[in-house]
């Protein structure tokens, strides 16, 4: 049957163009103008040229926040992603379990940002926090608003708490749309249950874990709300992540051009890495 | 109806930034009318590229060379700009 050629669905997807151009493009255009220009307020503006730009390529401290940044990153997507995985395979497939499950594992994630914040923040703390109370109790010395070590544990398993179930609930989507066919053949030829997942279920499930790594690496590399709230990225500025240094520079100090200048930075590394995980996942599927 | 864009910053510099990369969409556009499909094969980097994959890498990889000058070497970006006109060049041929 030969395919017909329509170009009047292009208008179908006017209406997203439009709300792009209104949500992402305007304001970047707005964002790329700032970043070549200083302002005191009022609406009025000065040539600065590259020299934002300059200024921030050779500040320790935006380097400093973007290692603690890709640190932060790696280690949410190494602890989530097997834990996820993990999880999923071990929920149950049919029965009232089921939607137990589905819900308790949800639940974190109906839960607004400056809420989980707020939750660790008093829970983490010494005095009145249930966290903080007992892990003191046993004797280990754990005070997240002195010390930089306990700072950074407890924001990471802050986020563990809050977006493990997002893996969890993709890669349960994905062992379920697995054929029962594929578990008989396997049972058949007397598979092991690391063969088993190994060539059937990692395999069925690598597309919805191209989606986690992607949402996971994005969502972990812009956090900005919870640490905000829990740690004000201190102590020092020992989680100030970029977001945070950013938001310090836009609106605490109200330099909107070296913000600017940040912002887009911060968008071109997005965007690279985003590009790099995305394209490596995809071939790496395409070469099965 | 008033269209004050005067929030929006507006320098000279950046139109012409913004109306390159339209123009260079349009381009795209007009290649793409003139030869469907987007030109899909495996380059050097041993995965299927289109055309549309080429001007992405162009100008993201010319992003990073004109940040990477301002850093290493100084504020003055035309030999960037040269170097990343070589860069897109080579993209598109060989990628």
């Amino acid at each position: 049957m030969e395919k017909t050629w329509n170009n009047k669905a292009w208008f179908l997807v006017l209406p997203v163009l439009v709300l792009v151009a209104f949500s992402a493009v305007i304001p970047l255009m707005t964002v790329v103008n700032y970043s070549v220009q200083d302002t005191f307020g009022n609406n009025v503006f000065f040539w600065a040229g590259t020299e934002w730009f300059e200024e921030l390529l050779s500040s320790s401290r935006f380097w400093e926040a973007m290692v603690r940044n890709l640190i932060f990153s790696f280690i949410i997507l190494a602890i989530e992603v097997p834990l996820g995985i993990f999880i999923a395979l071990n929920m149950p497939k049919k029965g009232w379990g089921v939607p137990v499950c589905l819900v308790l594992m949800a639940l974190p994630l109906l839960i607004p940002w400056n809420v989980v914040g707020t939750i660790w923040q008093v829970f983490g703390r010494n005095d009145i926090g249930l966290l903080g109370y007992y892990i003191n109790a046993l004797g280990i010395d754990y005070n997240y608003v002195q010390d930089p070590f306990d700072a950074w544990v407890t924001i990471i398993i802050m986020d563990v708490w809050h977006w493990t179930s997002l893996v969890v609930l993709l890669c349960y989507a994905g062992l379920v749309s697995i054929p029962d066919a594929f578990y008989q053949a396997a049972k058949i030829d007397g598979a092991s249950r690391w063969a088993v997942f190994r060539y059937i279920q990692l395999p069925k499930m690598q597309r919805v874990l191209l989606i986690a790594v992607l949402l996971r690496f994005m969502d972990s590399f812009m956090i900005y709300t919870e640490p905000f709230v829990v740690t004000g990225g201190g102590p020092g500025n020992s989680t100030t992540f970029l977001s945070i240094d950013l938001v310090k520079t836009a609106l605490g100090q109200f330099d909107l051009g070296p913000a600017a200048a940040m912002s887009l930075v911060y968008f071109l590394i997005i965007l690279l890495l985003s590009w790099v995980f995305y394209t490596v996942m995809t071939n790496y599927d395409a070469e099965r | 109806m008033n269209f004050d864009l005067s929030w929006m910053a507006w320098t000279w510099p950046t139109a012409a930034f913004f109306a390159t990369i339209l123009l260079l969409l349009c381009g795209m556009a007009v290649w793409e009318y003139a030869s469907p499909g987007g030109n899909p094969r495996v380059g050097i980097l041993r995965f299927e590229t289109t055309r549309g994959d080429r001007l992405f890498l162009s100008l993201l990889g010319s992003a990073f060379i004109h940040l990477a000058w301002l850093g290493l070497v100084g504020p003055s970006l035309w030999w960037a700009l040269a170097l990343s006109v070589v860069y897109a060049i080579g993209v598109f041929r060989y990628v």
